[in-house]
């Protein structure tokens, strides 16, 4: 037997039991990934999205992107990859332009909806009072709005001509904050009582000490989780008002290219290719986006942790 | 000369519902002082709901008493200051029951110890704070380097509550309020821990308040003990007497029911009354009434408590025609 | 002696993790007749609770029963379907988890969830048979046929672990497990579920395995005590002779370490720390704490031999006395 074996190296007298060797964090991780099958499914997915991004933003030509660059409605072939489209743009370009668009935005109003939904937790669940009582009472009041018919009216009342992907990102965060900040505010609220807040008050910790020092480093795993389902609503979000014409209009972002092409009647006219490739592309985004999120969820909940 | 710690008729009552207010009496009128040149070790002891733990809470300065005043060093602890208050909050230091829980799973065991090195200054740098981890760590009779660097579930629960203590000591702390620190810990282990914080009393001075509802380790351990019961003082005195000749009725089946391990001295026979419920009394007499054998009609009315000996009193209307003794005077009974 | 109502030969479970490998069981043996108590006591993470999970057959991923039969009123558990081992878990062995009080569902009520206990186990049973029965282990834990209607938090914490007491009796099984059923209540509550549980079980005939590590428990309450260590019985004897004369040296430092009237302030703990069960030492895995530690302790595990008096020990000290 292999553990027995290394006890008995020679010499080793009786009273020191060989010690539990911890495997390395790399080791653990592999492991992890093996058993989290969604997770692994998901960062895969989305690794080969961010390499098709990264490689075409230094391969190609990005200035294709933009309408009148090349010859028009041409199918897929060897000089272009994916065609292109009614506007003599080379969609190979556009998608990557796009992608990269499309993550900005969704890294923006993720990341923006996550610090406010943190910071917002953190006052209202560690501190408590009045001020919870409101942001609690707001965020609930608002999280149930259908978010999309809010979305359309404000994106539909802003000047066309001065909306960029920024202008949308905003949009987009305006309602995406109140996600995070219950979810925060709920696990602050349990994590609190927990006996170790305690010792670090007797330790002579003050509340801000502890915020940052003793429970924002345990929260990390839902914090990354919610940035995660941020993400996910952000770019589902501005998918859709994009998809309505709300967006951008002079950016290939995704939704703006199935946009042009349903409005140019890009099926009736045989140009199939051109609202194929961002439609997949979304598709690839949201269920990557979607299996992380299920694996994360995993993560976060040890009690649904899956086991060997 | 001012006392070190005192609690002058504190009560502490929860109110709950917003409209239908209804409040619970957790500690009723309590006083207490701990003398600074006379370290001892006191058992407050009582089931879950006798408001031992908030006894504990009141003491650390993180519940507010509802009414009287806790003092330190003779300044009302809810009033402190500056110095006044970073001096409390070192002196008065505790020891929790989950040796888990105080851990955070976030940082290594060392975080446990350099967080009131650092917070409270202790040391000039890294050497210094080091040396001063490794003797507290010894002091409670760990190897420094069997257990730092380590996470805490990688240590056994034994390990774990030490170095609890050792983060107590290392605060060199007047008063220690131990909460049920051995009812988590394997049997084998208690002893150890006990044995740590009789050290503590005897060579570092530290006067500590052992609350628990294990009488078998109060006995080993304290000086003197108080018995509580749904808030109010049931009986008080010194250890030996109390839970070798208890006088309350309470107190008496609280003994009879303690599983000695010993096959000579099995459970007694006096039955017991079922608390059949979580009853919400209101009722203004003895809180022990309704389960005690030896109930009278004088018990609707709050017994007391009367004086048995010079070391030993019981709130209960048995010993009427004992003197009584005001519920102020109680330290008096408690032998240091 | 009759027929024992509950044998467990040479049970074997294993834990795969991270860390390796963990024998959490290993070659456990024991029998057990009707109308018996046995203790078994050990240190956390000495395979108590596994042996309990094992014998219902509970053991989750990433553990496994690696060998080993359970015999309860002569069939062997191990060998059931999983559709008969559900059965055989309420009518044959009764398990009471560990904080089960804090297991039932708060806003079901009481009866509901007896009744969802029968029907999980017996679906054919009537619905007046399956109430009769519930009724009838009610009263049996001294609860009155009130608490049928009443829904969790109406109970105390003592009444609930009544509760579930009756829950488990509840198709009269011949084994019940109890594991710590009383270490979150207070000694007068713990008293009474005691008295409790023993009530039940000279009614039914049953033999009861109490898990726990506090002795001053089993001292009150058992017939016999098994002291576990790293997974392996080291001692077993009737109580009389396990706290007045242990044989084992771990069971005699276990002894020596309790607190009672007589000695006070003496505190005696056991030296050393309970081995990991992923690198366990060679030989007698109690051997590195042991004051009489031989050769032959530190390269083969000791055999759980019987002693004179219906005991047995492993331990090289008796088995080479037995054998000169």
């Amino acid at each position: 037997m292999a553990t027995n074996a290394i006890s008995q190296a020679p010499g080793a007298t009786a009273a020191t039991t060989p010690e539990v060797r911890q495997p390395s964090r790399l080791t653990l991780l592999l492991r992890y990934l093996r058993r989290n099958k969604s997770l692994s499914i998901g960062l895969f997915l989305l690794f080969l999205l961010v390499a098709f991004t990264v490689v075409g933003l230094l391969a190609v030509d990005t200035a294709k992107a933009y309408p009148l660059s090349v010859r028009t409605k041409q199918p897929p072939s060897l000089q272009y990859p994916l065609g292109t489209d009614f506007f003599g743009r080379d969609l190979l370009a556009a998608m990557v332009v796009g992608m990269w668009q499309t993550a900005l935005i969704g890294l923006l109003a993720g990341g923006i909806a996550t610090i406010a939904g943190v910071v917002l937790g953190f006052i209202s669940g560690y501190f408590g009072g009045p001020l919870d009582a409101g942001i609690k009472g707001i965020s609930s009041i608002l999280l149930p709005i259908p978010v999309l018919l809010i979305q359309v009216v404000i994106a539909g009342s802003l000047d066309k001509r001065d909306v960029t992907i920024y202008t949308l990102a905003f949009v987009v965060v305006l309602l995406a904050w109140m996600g995070p900040t219950l979810v925060i505010r709920s696990q602050v609220l349990s994590m609190k009582e927990r006996q170790f807040v305690s010792v670090a008050k007797l330790s002579g910790m003050g509340d801000l000490a502890i915020i940052f020092q003793e429970l924002l480093p345990n929260l990390l795993p839902f914090i990354v989780a919610s940035f995660v389902t941020a993400v996910f609503a952000a770019e589902f979000s501005a998918f859709y008002l994009a998809v309505l014409g709300l967006g951008p209009l002079r950016e290939p972002l995704l939704g703006n290219l199935i946009w042009s092409a349903q409005s140019q009647g890009a099926f009736f006219n045989g140009w199939w290719w051109w609202p194929m490739w961002p439609a997949l592309a979304m598709v690839l985004i949201l269920g990557s986006l979607a299996l992380i999120i299920m694996g994360l969820d995993e993560f976060a909940n040890p009690r649904v942790r899956r086991s060997e | 000369m001012t006392p070190l710690l005192e609690f002058k008729n504190v009560t502490k009552t929860y109110s709950r519902g917003l409209l239908n207010k209804s409040f619970t009496t957790a500690l009723n009128n309590l006083s207490l002082t701990l003398e600074e040149d006379e370290p001892t070790i006191l058992t407050v002891a009582g089931e879950s709901g006798s408001g031992k733990t908030t006894l504990a809470m009141l003491m650390l300065g993180f519940l507010p008493p509802t009414s009287g005043q806790i003092l330190y060093k003779g300044k009302d602890i809810s009033k402190l200051k500056g110095d006044d208050r970073t001096t409390f909050r070192r002196e008065v230091q505790a020891v929790f029951q989950d040796p888990f829980a105080v851990f955070n799973p976030f940082y290594t065991v060392d975080h446990l110890l350099t967080v009131p090195i650092r917070r409270f200054k202790l040391a000039r740098n890294k050497k210094e704070a080091r040396q001063r981890m490794d003797e507290s760590l010894q002091a409670v009779g760990l190897q420094p380097e069997d257990v730092l660097g380590r996470y805490p579930h990688q240590l056994s629960g034994g390990q774990r509550q030490r170095i609890n203590v050792a983060r107590a000591l290392i605060l060199r702390p007047k008063v220690l309020v131990a909460d049920e620190p051995v009812s988590m810990v394997d049997a084998s282990l208690r002893a150890s821990i006990l044995q740590t914080l009789q050290t503590l009393q005897r060579d570092y001075g530290v006067s500590i308040v052992y609350i628990t509802h294990d009488l078998t380790t109060a006995y080993h351990i304290s000086k003197s003990i108080i018995v509580l019961y749904r808030g109010n003082v049931m009986e008080a005195g010194d250890v030996d007497t109390v839970i070798k000749d208890p006088q309350h009725p309470y107190t008496r089946l609280l003994i009879d029911s303690i599983p000695w391990p010993d096959i000579h001295r099995q459970w007694g026979s006096t039955g017991i009354k079922v608390q059949e419920s979580e009853i919400h009394d209101t009722a203004t007499g003895c809180k022990f009434a309704a389960r005690c054998p030896a109930v009278m009609d004088i018990c609707k009315t709050p017994p007391p408590l009367y004086r048995l000996s010079s070391h030993q009193a019981a709130s209960c209307f048995l010993y009427r025609q004992q003197s009584e003794i005001e519920p102020e005077k109680l330290s008096e009974l408690l032998p240091a | 002696m009759d027929e024992p109502v509950l044998q467990i030969k040479d049970l074997q479970v294993t834990y795969y993790t991270d860390l390796g490998r963990a024998k959490a069981l290993d070659g456990v043996s024991l029998s057990l007749s009707a109308g018996e108590k046995l203790g078994l006591v050990g240190e956390s993470g000495s395979g108590k609770s596994t042996m309990a999970l094992a014998v219902m057959r509970m053991i989750k991923p990433p553990g496994r029963i690696e060998g080993g039969q359970v015999i309860v009123d002569g069939v062997d558990l191990t060998s059931l379907s999983n559709e008969e081992m559900l059965e055989a878990r309420l009518s044959k062995v009764a398990y009471i988890p560990q904080g089960a009080m804090n297991s039932l569902n708060p806003v079901i009520r009481i009866g509901a969830q007896m009744m969802d206990a029968i029907k999980a186990h017996i679906p054919q049973m009537s619905k007046a048979d399956m109430e009769a029965r519930c009724m009838e282990a009610l009263q049996s834990v001294d609860l009155k046929p009130s608490v049928y209607r009443m829904y969790p938090h109406e109970l105390s914490g003592g009444m609930k672990q009544r509760v579930c007491i009756a829950i488990g009796i509840l198709l009269a099984p011949s084994v019940i497990i109890a594991d710590e059923p009383t270490s979150a209540l207070d000694v007068v509550t713990q008293r009474q579920v005691m008295e409790t549980i023993d009530r039940v079980q000279s009614h039914l005939g049953a033999a009861v395995i109490l898990i726990g590590h506090d002795m001053g428990l089993m001292a009150q309450f058992v017939d016999k005590v098994a002291v576990m260590y790293a997974g392996r019985l080291m001692e077993m004897s009737s109580v009389r002779d396990m706290f007045l004369d242990p044989k084992h040296p771990y069971a005699q430092a276990l002894i020596a370490s309790l607190p009672n009237l007589d000695n006070k302030g003496h505190f005696q703990g056991i030296p050393g720390r309970a081995p990991s069960l992923w690198r366990l030492p060679t030989g007698c895995p109690f051997h590195p704490r042991c004051q009489y530690a031989m050769d032959i302790c530190r390269t083969e595990p000791p055999n759980f031999e019987p002693l004179p008096g219906g005991r047995r020990v492993a331990c090289y000290l008796y088995t080479e006395k037995a054998r000169a």
